[in-house]
């Protein structure tokens, strides 16, 4: 058999990913983590001394503080089975990729280890999302010097 | 490349230890032992790894009545970076070694070279196997275990098994290894490394194709053609290549793949079982078994093995795959 012909028959006996029923499963996962993070930065707004604007960065702790507990269970990978990019979109799935290789690493040592592996997942989130920000910033400067918009 | 050999060496026993999860494995009566720790008590995976593979020849020995003096050597190999868990075994079984590697074919390559070193009259008893652990082969070749990533339908799941076989000389009671194959390195240009099974399936295609042809024998020939670690789809491809080149359907029924039945219909291992322990822990528990029980005659085993690393499917390269086979004969 030749080459092509192997990837045809390839291509017709590989089931094709179940595109709707996963983006329905990312839908609700990823909106149930969403909810209970709007929960969480609610429960900061009530009971703390925190406003809307300043609520953000105490949710985002809980919610990598709940994703460590999860992880460290071995529950995060089966949601994460199950909601795919549901599960891996939100900061959640940020800190499951954090805390996996934290785990995973330990047994090489505390700075070779740990520290070495720790953003092996989570760095090209890092730095493609500091320079993505970056641009951002500079289209919107740009924009308000021109007057089109405002801060 | 067939070897056919005169003197027939034998399988004189089997030994196969396996982890938790595998108790879930439809082959789980046959194994020695499963232990319900998958680190073997030991701080790491790797440990672990190391550990169960002691055990499995430990059992061996123990099986057959002789200590590791009496062994003349030991051949195997696993799936981590050069092959620590295997080599530091060797180290406490302290028998002579050659690390083998050819990935999942690692559990065939290593009885093909056990054979021919019996043969030459070099070794009387030579242990040969492989063995995977899934934690240390995941995170060599994938993303750590507790990473939430979403696996395909066609990944396949690396089991944690070690099996090993004694091979020695001919003995008419013991099953024995009439022939081996070989197998080249084909690469069909796939390069999905969460769908192993289709590298692989024309290696095994082309391994079984010359065996057969080399020893001018049918497909009806053999009581059971069983393949290491194709997984379903793996399997159904397979099937489809040697459709096409003219094997009846009905034959195809004595073709199996213990990857796609390792874990039963179980979908939570997606397309099966992979892995150099999933091949090594059914050939050398099951099938022994079953050829000294008489239930089969005539069986070709035909390891595969996907020669990749993470580095080469990152660098955009295709995955080459080999097959190596024996055909083992009960009398």
């Amino acid at each position: 058999m030749e080459k092509e012909q192997y990837q045809q028959l390839e291509q017709s006996v590989t089931p094709k990913p179940p595109y709707f029923k996963n983006a329905a499963k990312a839908f609700f996962v990823g909106g149930i983590i969403c909810t209970i993070g709007q929960a969480v930065s609610l429960f900061y707004i009530i009971f703390f001394d925190f406003t809307e604007a300043t609520a953000g960065n105490p949710t985002v702790s809980t919610m990598v503080f709940f994703a460590m507990i999860l992880t460290g269970f071995g529950l995060y990978k089966r949601i994460g089975q199950f909601g795919g990019a549901g599960s891996a979109v939100p900061v959640t799935g940020f800190g499951n990729a954090v805390i996996s290789a934290a785990i995973e690493h330990k047994s090489e040592g505390l700075v070779l280890g740990v520290g070495g592996n720790l953003f092996k997942l989570a760095g090209s989130v890092v730095l493609f999302g500091v320079v993505s920000a970056f641009f951002v910033a500079l289209i919107k400067y740009i924009l308000v010097t021109l007057g089109v918009v405002s801060w | 490349m067939v070897i056919v050999f005169q003197s027939k060496p034998s399988f004189l026993a089997g030994g196969v230890v396996a982890g938790p999860l595998e108790k879930r494995s439809v082959f789980s009566q046959y194994f020695d032992t499963i232990y319900d720790d998958e680190r073997w008590k030991m701080e790491t995976n790797e440990q672990g790894h190391r550990k169960m593979i002691q055990e499995a020849c430990e059992i061996l020995m123990k099986k057959s009545g002789v200590n590791n003096l009496e062994i003349d050597f030991f051949l195997g190999g696993d799936l981590v970076n050069q092959m620590t868990p295997t080599n530091f075994a060797a180290r406490e079984l302290a028998i002579s070694f050659i690390g083998l590697f050819s990935a999942c074919a690692t559990s065939v390559s290593s009885v093909i070279v056990a054979s021919l070193l019996t043969e030459l009259g070099a070794s009387n008893l030579s242990i040969a196997g492989a063995s995977s652990q899934h934690n240390a082969i995941e995170r060599q070749f994938r993303y750590p275990v507790n990473y939430g990533a979403q696996k395909p339908q066609t990944a396949q799941w690396t089991v944690t098994a070690a099996g090993f076989a004694l091979i020695g000389k001919h003995r008419e009671e013991c099953p024995c290894i009439e022939a081996a194959t070989i197998g080249k390195v084909i690469d069909y240009g796939m390069d999905d490394p969460f769908h192993m099974g289709a590298a692989m399936a024309p290696a095994a295609f082309q391994t079984i194709q010359s065996h057969l042809e080399q020893r001018n024998q049918q497909f009806y020939n053999y009581d059971l053609i069983l393949t290491g670690d194709l997984g379903q789809l793996g399997l159904k491809l397979l099937k489809g290549m040697l459709v096409e080149n003219g094997v009846k359907k009905e034959e195809l029924t004595l073709l199996r793949d213990a990857g796609a039945e390792f874990y039963g219909q179980d979908e939570a291992f997606q397309s099966g079982a992979s892995g150099a322990g999933c091949s090594a822990a059914v050939f050398f528990s099951y099938i022994i078994q079953q050829l000294r029980a008489g239930s089969y005659k005539r069986v070709l085993l035909v390891a595969t093995g996907a020669l990749l690393s993470p580095l080469s499917y990152q660098q955009g390269e295709t995955i080459p795959c080999t097959a190596h086979a024996i055909e083992i004969t009960m009398k």
